[in-house]
C-alpha cells in the first residue's frame, strides 16, 4: 500500500517555497513542514498565524484563494496542490 | 525601533520574532488594557503589542469574545473586573453599526440617541466598577455608500448617519474625561493603505485590512502611550535642504529656498508652518546642523522664514557629530532622548543617530520635502491626551531656563545664585482648575519621580475628593516666569501613619530647592491631621535614578531594605524630635492663605 505522500506527483519547489515563510510567521527557524504538517501538528499554528500564513502564501505566490476555498483543506500537502492548481491554471 | 513609515512586508512576516525581541528587553513598564471587540480582536492586539513593547511598554491584553463587548460589560462585567485592566479599548467600526433607514430627521436623530444609549451603558457599565479611561474609534466613513452623494446628507444615508453619531461620541468625549476618542476614522481617510477588506470580514470577522490593522495597532499603542506618559517632546531638525532648500554656507543666506515664490519654496514653508503647529501645541523644536552657527542662524532672520529663533528650546550648529549634539541638547532641556525625534534630508546622518541613538525615533522622511509633514504626522510621535495652556509656552519655559543657567554660571555661591531668583512658591491641595495639569505632569513625569505611579483624570478626581488624602501641588514662579505647576505629591492617610504614593516634580525646576517646600507644606499638613510619621517609597525605574536618595537628601530614614523592588524611607514626627523647616529660596504665593502651606515657617 503506498503511502499518501508517495501516491502524489512531487512539487518541491512550492513546499520549498514555503519553508522559509512557515519559519518566519511561526518564528521557528528550525521547523520543516510536510505534506502532512497542519494547525494539529505544527506548534504555534494558531487562529492568528493561519490568517497571516494564508495571506503570506498569497503574496509568496501571487495568488488569491477564494472564500470557502481554504476550509475543505486537511493539511500543508493539500494547500500545496491548491497552490499548484492556481498557479498553473 | 521600528522603522517608520512601516515596512509591512517585514512586519507581516516577522510579527512574532520582532514582538519576542522587544518582549526580553528588560525596564518595561506594564500596563493592562482590556479589548473589547465588536470585530474579532487578536490581529489588531498583536500589533497593539508590539507597537506598545517597541515604545518600552508592556501590554498584558484581555480580549472579549467576537462581538461579546456589549455582554461583557453591560450584562456580565465580572471577568472584565477581576482582569482589572488600566484601560478599556472599546473596538468598534462602521460594520458594527445597523444603519436606520430614517425618513427624516426625527428618525435620524432617535438612531444617533439610541446607538449613543447604547455606547453610553457600556460606558457606564465599565465606570460602576472600574476608574478606567475608556478608548473608543469614532466611526470611518462606510465602504459603499449607495445613495451616491446623497448618502452623505440624506436622512437614510449611512456617511450621514456616521457623521451624526461621531459628533455625538465627540461631544461625549469633551464632557467626560475619561471617554478618549481615537480617531479611526480620519487614519481611514489619511493614512493611505486600503482600509476595508470584506473578504477577512466574511472570513475571519476583521472588516479591516492587513495593512489597516497595522495602522490602527500603531495609532492606538501610540495613544496609549502618551496616556502613560511616554510621548515624545523634542522634534530636532536639520536645516540645509531639511527646513530650507539648498546650502546656506556655499549659497549665502539670502539664497536659501523658502517663501512663496516657488514650488520648492512654497513646500519648505509649509514644512515650516507645520513644525510650528507642533511647537504652538507644546513640542519642543530644536536644531542639530553642520553649519556654522552664526551663518545657520541667518536662515531664520529670512524674510520668507516662517520660524524664528526664538522658537527653538535649542540649537546646535557645529562640526560634531550629530549623535553627540544630540545628546548634548537632551543634557540642556533635560529631557531623555527617548522623547526625541530626528529629521534629516541625509540618509547617511539618519543612520548615524539611529545607530549611535536607539531610543531617538528616527522617521524615514527621504529627501522630498512635501512629504516631510506627512510622514512626521503620521508617525503620531507627539500624541497628547489633553492639550492644557501651559503647552501653548513650553518653548518659553525652556528658554528662560536657559537664561537661568547663564545667570547660575555668574555666582560662585549656588544659594547666592537661588536668593537671586526671587521664587515665589504657591503651594496647596488639588483644586479642580489645576486637576487636567496635574494629571497631565503626573502621567509624562519619569525622571524626578519616586514611584511612577500613573493616574486617569478620575482617580484624580477621587484622590482629591477623599479625606484621607493630603494632596499638594507646587507653582513657582521666579525673575524669568512662570514655571507653572511643576510639583505634586500625594499622601495616603493610614492611621497615624501617612504613605507617600506619590512625588515627582518637573526637572526644569531641578534644584531649586522646590522639594523642601514641598516636603514643609506635607509635614505642616500632615501634622494638622495628627499623622506621626511620613513614610516614602522609591520604586527604580530605567529613568528615575536621580530621586534614589530623594528621601535620604530630606533627612528621612530608610526602614529595613525591602529588595531591589522599593526602599521605604521614614520621617518620624512625634516625639523629642522637631521638625525644622527646609525651605529657605522661595516665598509664599499664597498670601493670606500662607498658613496653610507652611512652607518656610512652622
Amino acid at each position: 500500500m503506498r503511502t499518501e505522500e508517495e501516491g502524489r506527483r512531487p512539487v518541491p519547489d512550492i513546499l520549498d517555497r514555503l519553508q522559509p515563510l512557515f519559519r518566519d510567521v511561526l518564528d521557528n527557524p528550525s521547523l520543516t513542514v510536510t505534506r502532512a504538517s497542519s494547525g494539529l501538528n505544527v506548534p504555534g499554528w494558531d487562529s492568528l498565524a493561519h490568517i497571516t500564513l494564508v495571506a503570506e502564501t498569497e503574496r509568496e505566490f501571487g495568488i488569491r484563494f477564494a472564500l470557502g476555498e481554504l476550509e475543505t483543506l486537511k493539511n500543508v500537502g493539500d494547500m500545496v496542490d491548491l497552490i499548484e492548481r492556481k498557479i498553473s491554471a | 525601533m521600528l522603522a517608520f513609515p512601516h515596512d509591512f512586508p517585514l512586519l507581516f512576516r516577522k510579527r512574532r520574532s520582532l514582538t519576542r525581541a522587544r518582549a526580553e528587553q528588560a525596564g518595561l513598564a506594564p500596563v493592562r488594557i482590556a479589548m473589547l471587540g465588536g470585530p474579532t480582536t487578536q490581529e489588531l492586539a498583536s500589533w497593539l503589542e508590539l507597537f506598545l513593547l517597541d515604545r518600552g511598554i508592556k501590554p498584558v491584553i484581555y480580549q472579549s469574545e467576537y462581538n461579546k463587548y456589549f455582554e461583557d460589560t453591560v450584562l456580565d462585567s465580572s471577568a472584565l473586573v477581576e482582569f482589572a485592566p488600566d484601560l478599556v479599548y472599546l473596538h468598534l467600526t462602521s460594520v458594527n453599526l445597523q444603519v436606520p433607514n430614517a425618513a427624516n430627521e426625527e428618525e435620524l436623530e432617535a438612531a444617533v440617541r439610541s446607538r449613543l444609549d447604547h455606547f453610553a451603558a457600556v460606558w457606564g457599565a465599565v465606570w460602576s466598577a472600574l476608574p478606567c479611561q475608556i478608548i473608543m474609534n469614532t466611526f470611518e466613513t462606510p465602504a459603499l455608500r449607495p445613495l451616491g452623494h446623497l448618502d452623505a446628507s440624506s436622512f437614510a444615508g449611512a456617511s450621514h448617519f456616521v457623521a451624526r453619531l461621531n459628533r455625538e461620541l465627540v461631544r461625549a468625549a469633551r464632557i467626560n474625561s475619561r471617554l478618549l476618542l481615537h480617531d479611526a476614522a480620519s487614519l481611514a481617510a489619511t493614512s493611505g493603505v486600503a482600509w476595508h477588506a470584506p473578504d477577512r470580514w466574511y472570513s475571519y470577522k476583521i472588516p479591516t485590512s492587513p495593512e489597516a490593522d497595522v495602522v490602527m495597532g500603531h495609532s492606538l499603542a501610540s495613544l496609549i502611550a502618551a496616556a502613560r506618559g511616554r510621548s515624545r517632546k523634542v522634534l530636532v531638525l536639520d536645516l540645509d535642504n531639511t527646513m530650507w532648500g539648498g546650502v546656506i554656507g556655499d549659497d549665502g543666506p539670502d539664497k536659501i529656498v523658502i517663501g512663496r515664490e516657488t514650488p520648492r519654496g512654497e513646500a519648505y514653508t509649509a514644512f515650516q508652518e507645520y513644525a510650528r503647529r507642533l511647537k504652538d501645541r507644546g513640542v519642543l523644536l530644536a536644531v542639530c546642523s553642520k553649519n556654522d552657527d552664526a551663518m545657520a542662524r541667518r536662515g531664520f532672520s529670512h524674510p520668507d522664514s516662517v520660524l524664528r529663533i526664538g522658537d527653538f528650546a535649542a540649537f546646535v550648529a557645529n562640526w560634531e557629530p550629530k549623535h553627540q549634539n544630540i545628546e548634548a541638547i537632551a543634557r540642556q532641556l533635560n529631557l531623555g532622548l527617548d522623547s526625541f525625534v530626528f529629521v534629516d534630508d541625509n540618509p547617511a546622518e539618519r543612520h548615524l543617530v539611529e545607530a549611535q541613538l536607539p531610543m531617538v525615533a528616527v522617521p524615514n522622511v527621504g529627501d522630498d520635502v512635501c512629504r516631510y509633514p506627512a510622514i512626521i504626522d503620521a508617525a503620531r510621535y507627539f500624541e497628547t491626551i489633553s492639550l492644557s495652556a501651559e503647552d501653548a509656552q513650553r518653548t518659553a519655559l525652556y528658554a528662560q531656563n536657559a537664561e537661568r543657567e547663564a545667570l547660575a554660571q555668574k555666582f560662585e555661591d549656588y544659594d547666592a545664585y537661588l536668593a537671586s531668583l526671587g521664587m515665589v512658591g504657591e503651594i496647596d491641595a488639588f483644586s479642580p482648575v489645576y486637576l487636567d495639569r496635574i494629571t497631565q505632569l503626573t502621567n509624562k513625569t519619569n525622571q524626578f519621580n519616586l514611584t511612577t505611579r500613573r493616574y486617569t483624570k478620575a482617580e484624580m478626581e477621587a484622590v482629591a475628593a477623599d479625606p484621607e488624602y493630603i494632596t499638594l501641588y507646587g507653582r513657582l514662579t521666579d525673575v524669568f516666569g512662570d514655571n507653572g505647576l511643576v510639583s505634586v505629591v500625594i499622601g495616603r492617610r493610614d492611621d497615624r501613619t501617612l504613605h507617600v504614593d506619590l512625588w515627582l516634580m518637573s526637572c526644569r525646576v531641578l534644584k531649586r530647592g522646590m522639594e523642601d517646600a514641598m516636603l514643609d507644606a506635607l509635614v505642616l499638613r500632615a501634622r494638622q491631621a495628627g499623622v506621626d510619621r511620613i513614610v516614602g517609597y522609591y520604586i527604580p525605574t530605567a529613568r528615575n535614578g536621580m530621586v534614589a536618595e530623594h528621601y535620604s537628601k530630606l533627612g528621612f530614614t530608610q526602614l529595613t531594605d525591602d529588595g531591589p523592588e522599593r526602599t521605604s524611607w521614614c520621617l518620624e514626627l512625634a516625639g523629642e524630635r522637631e521638625y525644622s523647616p527646609r525651605n529657605r529660596h522661595i516665598r509664599h504665593a499664597n498670601g493670606g492663605g500662607g498658613e496653610k502651606t507652611g512652607a518656610g515657617h512652622t
